[in-house]
């Protein structure tokens, strides 16, 4: 246990909805462990203003354990904050230091409207979903575990794709505000396995025009997306899902 | 024009595509400068008359070359415009992640470097092909055949300090350009590997380098020995 208690100086993104416009406002935090979560500091920065009948800092989290997809802001220009392959709530104040002024933004995008302070709205996300990233599967009795066999490589391909959280951090780190990254892990997790095979072209053309009609940008390849990921979520599948893309245009 | 793709994925594969043959044509064009230095100027000549004697062979590339450019400026107009609209709100602070991130002084430039040499290509064209010729006395005779001297042309439009010091800017601008586009051409057409990618990341270092130095090296030798070559 590190005995030296720390301040923070946070410049925090306040805004009351999606139509107000939003201002930064300081605040300083004293005597913080740097055992603390950075969301712990947070809970304690809005304690203290509950108590002083201020309105507390609104931000999303869920599990705090990196695995729900539901927290995510943006850390002095990087979402998620500075450790690679992190969500925010698995960030610890020892990766700032004593008297740091630490500066929190919403994740910004049109497509990510900001609900209050540091909450975005992403159920775009959801919609990208709903147009198809799944598979149609008969109900009835479920079919017996064995009976489609996968390579173990092909398996864990899947699975890397799998791992995405749907935080949304990607569409907050690309300069241009594309959800590339997101949608074709969706996308590649399902191509990659036998079950996503019938709907295959379908899927990433439906997938892609949604994604585009929710008014996120195109992708440059800048590739910051893959390195604010918490789940490291590699580039390689923007490409497979641009190979996929103009395959199911051809066939068309 | 029903035929320009609504899909974003449709239209980065285009400026991707275009990008590919747009640096295969700046890889000839540089070949062919070269002979500029040979110290020999049939050389250059008898290269410029070769290619001009193509005739509607060469009009059609160059028709194509054009529609080549121009698909590439307005693919990368949509994907500006888009980036534009996707953000309304920019970040007070803006950060690098670093580790993964390919995110480079080039690929946030690529706009606008791209648009200076979208004027220069003009500016390029107009005063060096379609400079003084025949017509103006400058003539060569190459294996027994008159023909127009554009090496002479192009001496006497180098010792112009002016014109040096813009064309090493662009030539430099054209390097920061190709440093983000040659790798990222590639990952636009969909061709990813684990041990190709990092490669062609960093090749594309090296060519952009090799392409920005080959070119300004040309109208710098040229100045710096004046009319002597
Ligand atoms: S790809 Fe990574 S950054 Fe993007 S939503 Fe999924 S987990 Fe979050
Ligand atoms: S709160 Fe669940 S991932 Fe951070």
């Amino acid at each position: 246990m590190n005995k030296k208690k720390m301040t923070l100086h946070l410049k925090i993104w306040r805004q009351a909805n999606a139509q107000a416009p939003g201002r930064f406002v300081l605040y300083t935090v004293k005597d913080l462990s740097p055992d603390m979560s950075f969301l712990e500091m947070l809970d304690v920065l809005n304690e203290e203003l509950t108590k002083k009948g201020e309105l507390p800092v609104e931000f999303d989290s869920d599990c705090r354990e990196g695995i729900c997809g539901t927290c995510g802001f943006v850390i002095n220009g990087v979402a998620h904050g500075p450790r690679r392959g992190r969500t925010v709530c698995q960030l610890y104040l020892r990766d700032f230091q004593d008297g740091q002024t630490v500066t929190l933004e919403p994740f910004r995008a049109k497509a990510f409207p900001v609900i209050k302070d540091l909450v975005v709205d992403r159920s775009a996300f959801d919609r990208i979903m709903a147009a198809g990233g799944y598979i149609s599967v008969d109900t009835g009795s479920a079919p017996d575990a064995n009976s489609i066999l996968i390579p173990k490589e092909v398996a864990e391909a899947a699975f890397d794709a799998a791992a995405c959280i749907g935080c949304g951090a990607c569409v907050a780190a690309c300069p241009n505000a594309s959800a590339s990254l997101f949608v074709s892990a969706k996308i590649a997790h399902l191509a990659l396995l036998p079950q996503g095979q019938p709907e295959r072209h379908r899927r990433v053309l439906k997938m892609v025009a949604q994604m585009d009609k929710e008014n996120f940008g195109n992708c440059s390849n800048h590739g910051e997306c893959e390195a604010v990921c918490p789940k490291n979520i590699s580039i390689k599948y923007i490409a497979l899902m641009r190979r996929d893309y103009l395959r199911a245009l051809l066939a068309k | 024009m029903a035929l320009w793709p609504r899909s974003s994925v449709a239209k980065k594969f285009l400026n991707g595509l275009t990008g590919v043959g747009l640096t295969l044509f700046i890889i000839v064009h540089l070949a062919g400068n070269l002979l500029l230095l040979t110290g020999n100027p049939d050389d250059f000549n008898r290269y410029a008359h070769k290619l001009e004697s193509l005739g509607p062979l060469l009009w059609l590339a160059e028709i194509g070359l054009a529609l080549f450019f121009i698909v590439h400026i307005f693919s990368a107009l949509s994907v500006y415009v888009d980036k534009l609209r996707a953000r309304p709100v920019r970040y007070a602070v803006s950060g690098n992640a670093g580790g993964a991130s390919r995110k480079t002084i080039s690929s946030q430039t690529m706009i606008v470097t791209g648009l200076v040499l979208l004027l220069f290509v003009p500016w390029h064209v107009a005063s060096l092909k379609f400079g003084p010729g025949v017509e103006e006395g400058y003539v060569a005779i190459v294996d027994g055949l008159l023909v127009r001297d554009l090496h002479s042309w192009v001496i006497e439009y180098f010792q112009n300090p002016v014109h040096v010091a813009l064309y090493v800017l662009v030539m430099l601008l054209l390097g920061l350009h190709l440093r983000h586009g040659v790798w990222s051409m590639i990952q636009t057409l969909g061709a990813y590997h684990p041990r190709l990618t990092p490669l062609w990341y960093t090749g594309g270092v090296v060519f952009a380098l090799v392409m920005a130095v080959g070119f300004l090296v040309i109208p710098i030798w040229i100045y710096v020995n004046g009319a002597k070559i």
